[in-house]
């Protein structure tokens, strides 16, 4: 799909022990240039690990790790052509503003007119200009943030590490960023390394996301395909909702799996399943159909339990005949639904995903 | 919100607290520290008892006699001492207090342990223990002796660089420790940015790491400074009385010699002078705070 020379960032069978901790298990990635990439995971996944390697704050304990074709394992943090923007901010307290912006350029010794006006021009681009005397204290998060990202940026890196910059921030700011962050990469052309374990924020800002789970790269590909086309149970549960059913294949029709769930019996694509196998199948609450009268192909029988009203969507659980309870979710209340009605629950079989059940043992 | 009404009941409330916070507070210093002061002020300006003691006429006879050159000197010497303790207490000090805050808490709290054990043991005793090794048949001089360094034994005890040697081991406790409270306080990931921004860990020292650690190598001189100005103990045992301090000289006027008026008006100038010290210093710190870059 892509060329190999595009990789701006090579992580090759990189392996991080910490003491007898295995954090990051044979990872390989490829980083194009200018791309939006997320490594998107739970806490204690690696992915933190994995950033902090990349700006060489972590030796990897094996592999090799290459920016630009040169490999870089060697070269210290201030060696490296990359830059980092940290959770915490960690902006220098006892600087201003522009002193915080003007440190890159400083220690290069640039002179002090030039760095005078790169600091401006970057305060504007992060549109912190006025700011520049005050002190780190007496800005907000999202004001310090724009500061850590302007004196980031303006070192020029080809690569911008960052690691959970809008976890500290209020929900409404964060989403704000994250549309401001976005842009801000679309206009610099700077290929950015996202770690979030905020779905809907890797959702909204990748290229690419590199779901992670311990230590491992469980699946890499464009935002809509991995929410499409889950490959684990783990990747269709932690990328948005699903509901996930366990079952047997009873029969294979070309790419039609009939599938025996305690459930009952239903329908889903899927290649390279036998009849026996076992396998989940994920299918989102808003792919689900519900209907008064039992459907031609198949359907599971459901009772309506209750109603959340979300805004601009309905979510509405249901209690299949074992039990299980599943989500379904609509733009607008079903007026018509009663609270422990029978309906009958079926869907569009291109829109199920049916997952390996060795995918799930690999990862774990 | 709270309305309008609101604020006189709101204020008698917060006044009263307040109160009740400074009052044991003040009631404690005007105690223990301004009328003890204030006496020694007195003191200061009384006349010396024929007998010893002081009778209650005013008189300016110890300042006066402080303008003697003698007391120059001395005050000279005692000062020459404390900042040469004070600079060795942070060039070793701080490297230690560093070394300490970058290990884990369990690690930490094991090697302050060993800064306070002998801070810990009685300062006679420690200040005995470092006579014998130091005397002139002492292991110091019998092992130099044996690898031929010197040909007879030396006289290091009474001298002034035991006196440095024991008032620095003596201080260094006090420097190291605000120093690694300010050490431990520093973020990693201040330190982490910093070089990923460019800068070498020598420039990140300079440009990070002491501004922030400013703090705690404050408190560690006042707290080294200002006791070796004064402490009489170290330089009467380890200097054998010979060299003279301010602080002895103090001492004997209130002990041996019995003139309370001229140990007063030694301990108002040794006063006056820290003050001052501090005074500076504050000011100046305060300077540097605001121009770093």
């Amino acid at each position: 799909m892509k060329a190999l020379a595009d990789a701006i960032v090579k992580l090759l069978h990189v392996d991080k022990w910490f003491g007898n901790n295995h954090v990051v298990k044979d990872l390989n990635l490829e980083i194009q240039e200018g791309e939006f990439l997320t490594l998107l995971g739970p806490s204690g996944c690696g992915k933190t690990t994995t950033l902090r390697m990349i700006a060489g704050f972590e030796d990897a304990t094996g592999g090799s790790i290459e920016v630009q074709g040169e490999r870089i394992e060697d070269k210290e943090p201030y060696q490296r052509d990359v830059n980092t923007v940290f959770q915490n901010y960690s902006l220098f307290p006892h600087m201003t503003v522009f002193d915080n912006v003007a440190y890159g350029p400083s220690i290069r010794k640039e002179p002090k007119a030039e760095i005078k006006k790169r600091v401006t021009e970057m305060l504007e681009l992060v549109q912190m200009s006025g700011y520049e005397k005050r002190k780190p204290e007496a800005l907000s998060g999202g004001q310090k943030q724009r500061v850590a990202i302007a004196r980031a940026l303006i070192n020029n890196p080809r690569v911008l590490l960052l690691d959970e910059p809008l976890g500290a921030l209020d929900l409404k700011l964060r989403k704000q960023m994250q549309i401001e962050l976005k842009r801000l990469q679309r206009k610099l052309r700077i290929t950015f390394v996202y770690v979030t374990h905020d779905q809907e924020e890797a959702m909204t800002m990748s290229d690419r996301i590199a779901v992670m789970r311990d230590g491992v790269i469980l699946q890499l590909g464009h935002p809509m395909d991995i929410y499409d086309h889950p490959t684990s149970r783990f990747v269709a549960d932690f990328i948005g909702e699903s509901n996930v059913f366990e079952g047997v294949v009873k029969a294979v029709n070309g790419e039609l799996l009939t599938v025996e769930t305690a459930s009952g019996m239903a329908e889903t694509q899927g290649s390279g399943f036998s009849v026996g196998e076992e396998l989940y199948v994920s299918i989102r609450p808003e792919y689900l159909s519900i209907s008064r009268e039992p459907v031609t192909g198949f359907d599971l029988p459901a009772r309506v339990k209750d109603f959340i009203y979300m805004g601009t969507v309905v979510k509405t659980s249901l209690d299949l005949a074992d039990g299980k309870e599943i989500k379904y979710s609509r733009f607008e209340a079903d007026a018509t639904l009663r609270e422990g009605e029978t309906v009958y629950v079926h869907w569009d079989t291109h829109k199920s995903v049916a997952i390996k059940k060795e995918a799930e043992v690999e990862a774990s | 919100m709270t309305a309008k009404p609101q604020p006189v009941r709101k204020r008698k409330h917060s006044r009263l607290p307040l109160l009740a916070q400074a009052g044991p507070v003040s009631a404690w210093m005007i105690l223990f520290v301004t009328i003890p002061l204030l006496y020694i002020i007195y003191i200061s300006f009384m006349t010396r008892g024929t007998f010893g003691g002081v009778e209650h006429e005013f008189s300016i006879t110890s300042y006066q006699t402080l303008l003697d050159v003698t007391y120059f000197k001395v005050i000279e010497k005692s000062f020459r001492a404390a900042v040469i303790t004070t600079l060795l207490c942070l060039l070793l000090g701080y490297p230690f207090a560093y070394y300490i805050a970058r290990k884990p808490a369990d690690v930490a709290s094991r090697l302050i342990m060993l800064i306070m054990i002998p801070f810990w043991t009685n300062s006679l005793m420690r200040l005995n223990a470092w006579m014998l090794l130091f005397q002139t048949n002492g292991p110091v001089n019998n092992l130099l002796l044996a690898l031929g360094w010197i040909d007879a034994p030396k006289m290091f005890i009474y001298s002034d660089w035991l006196v440095m040697l024991g008032l620095v081991t003596n201080m260094l406790p006090f420097a190291v420790l605000p120093m690694y409270s300010s050490i431990e306080k520093l973020k990693k990931s201040l330190l982490e940015a910093s070089a990923d921004l460019g800068a070498r860990p020598a420039k990140t020292f300079m440009r990070v790491t002491l501004p922030l650690t400013f703090p705690g190598i404050f408190s560690a001189i006042i707290l080294t400074f200002i006791p070796a100005l004064g402490i009489y103990t170290i330089t009467d045992m380890l200097g054998g009385g010979k060299v003279l301090y301010i602080g002895n000289i103090i001492k004997n006027q209130f002990g041996a010699i019995r003139n309370w008026p001229l140990g007063a008006a030694l301990s108002v100038l040794l006063l006056l002078i820290t003050a001052l010290l501090i005074f500076i210093y504050t000011r100046f710190a305060r300077i540097e705070d605001m121009e770093v870059l």
